[in-house]
């Protein structure tokens, strides 16, 4: 957990290219394999530490004002005031309440390392150090093709790794003011990073983030001081375990759950993860896949269990339809890569939510697996799409035309990525399968039309960006690419990763999710997924990953005779082009359908906030109407 | 063992099955049009016609995607007549329909891309109201196993009747019945070229129309869900219902002309969204 830091700390005062891309090689593949160590090793049990020291809590209480003292020079630096006011809050808030009551508090342990935490441990090491291996050729790049920003990339991967870092705090703390300080590391980070290239679009965009997430934070530090004064506890766990036996927990979970929802970036708060996309590439597979909104649902998910059946439950669960909904259905209009994939985050998120928010067993299940499928695939996804982004010179869909003939290997990658996202046989449509069945048990019909409808625009979005992808160009040139090496080897384990994870999620659900599942819910007579279906599935799997070589088999023994497409007799001898009403040639272009004049992204995005907001304000107001 | 028999009969007999059904169509068709019609087994004629053309392609791909289409497809119909989860078929199916739009997307060619959005669009269409027919199910019964459901010792339908409804208006889309045969039709008088088989021809179009008659046969088979039950009538009277509705579905398809995409998107999501979402909603109440 520390020791990304120290990377962090390297990588700011290294200037020198080469020793700068060793030092994050090195770094990366440690925390990979330290995750998968740490995951071996405690393998099955529940790790818990406590650490009795004055100073440390005294040194997180200072790091704290020192944070809020930069969000306030920022602010006042860049004239927004909002960030500071918030900030200005929160933080005097806890340092009252830590010298005044805090330390009454007897703490068992400070640090719960459990199942959960390992996944999310494992994901964050892995998916984490892949992304930033990714970023030292893809910076280098960056500042090749915007010769106008200037060149921060020491900083840029310190942030990263400072993020990580904070991500490891969150996952495995147990104590809420623990969490609650790592929770505001990553605001800070995910702030300066979005504002990397200090346009002043991106200026914008990152006070957005920065003044959403604070007020999330307000929240959280409200939950704490409310879990102190009137539970006398500190600890995450305890806390689930009161609400467990029946004491009323509602008002903490309301708070935490509003700070999880927008740093999931759920409907009303959507917008700053729309926006994060100014960022460097690499930022933003980081925010959208392992870290930052993982740690929104993550701790919904750690909530799960006292958000069952309450009203707190019902206002994530209702949240999270409204925007998988209305996100899913955004997103078919976007003709803009990144904005398409922010979009489609926002939407799985609004599904992982509500899985949370519902808490039944089954519901956790699928929304466990979802957080996992969904970090890789998704990241591999951003990650292909800036390297394509490299070669073509454009992120716009409508460019994609053609790929699998002008950049093959590329067009595998993003083939692999969408069809793990929305695909029969691999993991995301299990998952939505199984939260199908959670959402119908638990008798919540309008969430169980939200993800009908929402899937059935899924399926419309990604199928005709895989279409642009195969379309074959007859005759076109194949690009040169420029794909330098640690590009492909981040490219290629993701692909690995999402493939074999298909493989290996009845052991994952087996192993790790049902064991840790049972400590809440007692134990299951029958698994979430009978034995028969997944034996189906892995049957598909295998059907699916004969394809390639099927297709290449085949398409090397066919003697097919070939000809020009059909374009009414007046094609220019070739696919690319025919002869217009006045006789001249003209080049063919086959466009898309984005349905904009239908499904406008402004119109989808009012209505989602109205909806959400409405729902967010009714249940704030009842449970803190009822504490006051 | 048992299983094995019904998955072999059906890879073997749907065809069949499906091609006759094909053919009874074509005739029952020409008599609403006042016309003689071809012999009921023109299918199979004109099949194995385009068995023996000559293959020709735009390019060397397009024809395996629809290999997979048809594998894809017979997957499917035996999923679904093995007694497999409902939902497991709907998945399966989605698959299947996504390599069709695929090999028509990689000819890369005018017609065939405006066949497969529209194939698309479609899809997108009919997708929630299959689902609330997955759902409708598993609320009555508790299971998505069709070897459960059609062992149900009551008649489904009248516990769902607003899910059946909407799904006989979704079924003219996947029956590709006018006025929903947007993406192709059988109809020369209102098709743009051919649509979504535009580029392909020969013994492809052969597999694609064969597919065709294996999913005709399991969409059958979810009319079937809805009216059988346990008494020795149960199956007759589900067979009984499958060709009323067959014949529905052909009445429809001869007295309507195409509708506009928009109206097809919004009226097949406004029917699930109310007799679908009404019937689940007094499913669940009836339920408590």
């Amino acid at each position: 957990m520390l020791f990304p830091l120290l990377a962090a700390g390297l990588l700011a005062i290294v200037r020198n290219g080469k020793l700068q891309g060793f030092i994050v090689r090195v770094s990366a593949l440690l925390i990979a394999s330290g995750s998968i160590l740490l995951a071996v090793q405690t393998f099955g049990g529940r790790l818990s530490i406590r650490v009795e020291s004055e100073w440390l809590s005294y040194g997180m209480l200072a790091l704290d004002i020192a944070m809020s003292v930069l969000i306030v020079v920022f602010a006042i630096r860049r004239r927004k005031p909002m960030a500071a006011i918030l900030t200005l809050i929160q933080t005097p808030l806890l340092i009252w309440f830590e010298l005044s009551n805090g330390h009454g508090i007897v703490i068992a342990a400070d640090m719960a390392i459990d199942r959960l935490a390992i996944l999310m441990a494992l994901i964050i090491g892995v998916v984490g150090s892949l992304i930033c291996v990714y970023t030292i050729p893809y910076m280098k790049e960056y500042h090749h093709h915007h010769p106008e920003f200037k060149d921060r990339t020491p900083f840029f991967l310190a942030m990263l790794f400072v993020f990580l870092s904070a991500m490891f705090g969150i996952v495995f703390s147990n104590n809420l003011v623990w969490m609650y300080f790592f929770w505001e590391v990553t605001t800070l980070c995910s702030f300066l990073l979005i504002g990397y290239t200090q346009k002043k679009e991106a200026v914008d965009n990152a006070f957005r983030a920065l003044v959403m997430n604070l007020a999330g934070g307000v929240g959280f530090a409200a939950a704490v001081v409310y879990v102190g004064m009137n539970l006398h506890t500190m600890e995450l766990s305890a806390l689930i375990e009161m609400g467990l036996k029946g004491t009323i927990v509602i008002v903490p979970a309301v708070l935490l759950a509003f700070a999880g929802l927008v740093k999931a970036a759920q409907m009303p708060f959507s917008s700053w993860l729309l926006g994060a996309m100014v960022a460097p590439t690499p930022s933003s597979a980081l925010l959208h896949s392992s870290t930052m909104v993982k740690a929104g649902v993550f701790l919904i998910i750690r909530l799960a269990p006292i958000l069952s059946g309450n009203i707190a439950g019902l206002m994530v669960a209702m949240v999270g339809g409204i925007t998988f909904l209305l996100a899913s259905l955004a997103a078919i209009s976007q003709t803009d890569a990144k904005k398409l994939l922010a979009w489609s985050t926002v939407a799985n998120l609004g599904l992982i939510v509500a899985c949370g928010g519902i808490g039944t067993y089954e519901a956790v299940w699928a929304g466990i697996l979802l957080i996992i499928f969904h970090a890789v695939s998704k990241s591999l996804l951003f990650l292909s799409v800036g390297t394509v982004e490299h070669n073509i010179g454009s992120r716009d869909i409508e460019d994609m035309h053609g790929m699998v003939t002008k950049l093959p290997e590329m067009a595998v990658m993003l083939t692999i990525g969408i069809a793990a996202m929305f695909l029969a046989p691999f993991g995301m449509l299990i998952s939505k399968w199984a939260a199908l069945r959670a959402f119908i048990d638990s008798d919540n019909v309008l969430i169980v039309m939200a993800l009908v409808f929402g899937s059935a625009a899924t399926l419309f979005y990604w199928t005709k960006w895989l279409g642009k992808i195969v379309a074959v160009l007859g005759r076109s040139a194949r690009l040169e690419n420029h794909i330098k090496k640690d590009e492909w080897v981040s490219l290629g384990f993701h692909a690995a990763i999402a493939v074999g994870l298909c493989f290996l999620f009845p052991v994952i659900s087996n192993r790790v999710i049902e064991p840790y599942l049972e400590g809440f819910y007692g134990t299951q007579i029958q698994s979430v997924l009978s034995a028969g279906n997944t034996n189906l599935v892995l049957m598909m799997l295998g059907m699916v990953l004969l394809m390639p070589i099927a297709m290449y088999v085949y398409v090397h023994l066919q003697d097919e005779k070939i000809l020009t497409a059909y374009m009414s007799g007046v094609n220019q001898g070739d696919n690319r082009g025919f002869t217009d009403s006045f006789g001249k040639p003209k080049d063919m272009y086959l466009a898309n359908w984005y349905m904009d004049k239908y499904l406008n992204e402004k119109t989808l995005s009012m209505i989602g906030i109205a909806a959400s907001a409405t729902t967010l304000a009714v249940v704030l107001m009842m449970a803190l109407g009822g504490a006051l | 063992m048992k299983t094995w028999m019904i998955v072999s009969a059906y890879i073997l007999f749907a065809p069949l099955l499906g091609g006759l059904l094909a053919g009874i169509d074509r005739k029952i068709t020409a008599r609403m049009q006042g016309r003689f019609g071809p012999p009921v087994l023109q299918p199979f004629y004109d099949v194995l016609k385009l068995f023996e053309k000559e293959s020709v392609a735009v390019n060397h791909v397009q024809n395996f995607y629809i290999l997979f289409f048809l594998i894809g497809v017979i997957f499917t119909g035996c999923l679904f007549f093995s007694g497999g989860d409902l939902l497991m078929v709907i998945f399966a199916l989605t698959l299947a329909n996504i390599f069709l739009i695929l090999g028509a997307y990689s000819a890369n060619s005018p017609y065939s891309s405006i066949g497969a959005l529209r194939e698309l669009m479609l899809m997108m269409a009919y997708e929630p109201m299959v689902f609330l027919v997955a759902i409708g199910f598993y609320m009555v019964t508790g299971s998505f196993g069709i070897s459960n459901l059609v062992q149900s010792n009551k008649m489904l339908l009248p516990y769902l009747p607003g899910i059946f409804a909407g799904f006989l208006y979704i079924l003219t889309i996947k029956m590709r019945k006018s006025p929903f045969d947007l993406s192709m039709s059988h109809h020369a008088h209102q098709e743009i070229v051919k649509g979504i088989t535009t580029e392909f021809s020969g013994s492809t179009l052969a597999l694609i129309e064969i597919a065709h008659w294996y999913e005709n046969l399991f969409l059958m088979g979810f009319i079937f869900l809805f009216f059988t039950w346990t008494s020795p009538w149960g199956p007759v009277v589900g067979v009984l219902a499958c060709l009323v509705v067959y014949f529905l579905e052909i009445l429809i398809d001869n007295s309507f002309a195409r509708a506009k995409w928009q109206y097809v998107l919004s009226s097949s999501w406004a029917v699930a969204a109310t007799l679908g979402f009404a019937n689940v909603v007094i499913l669940q109440l009836l339920q408590k």
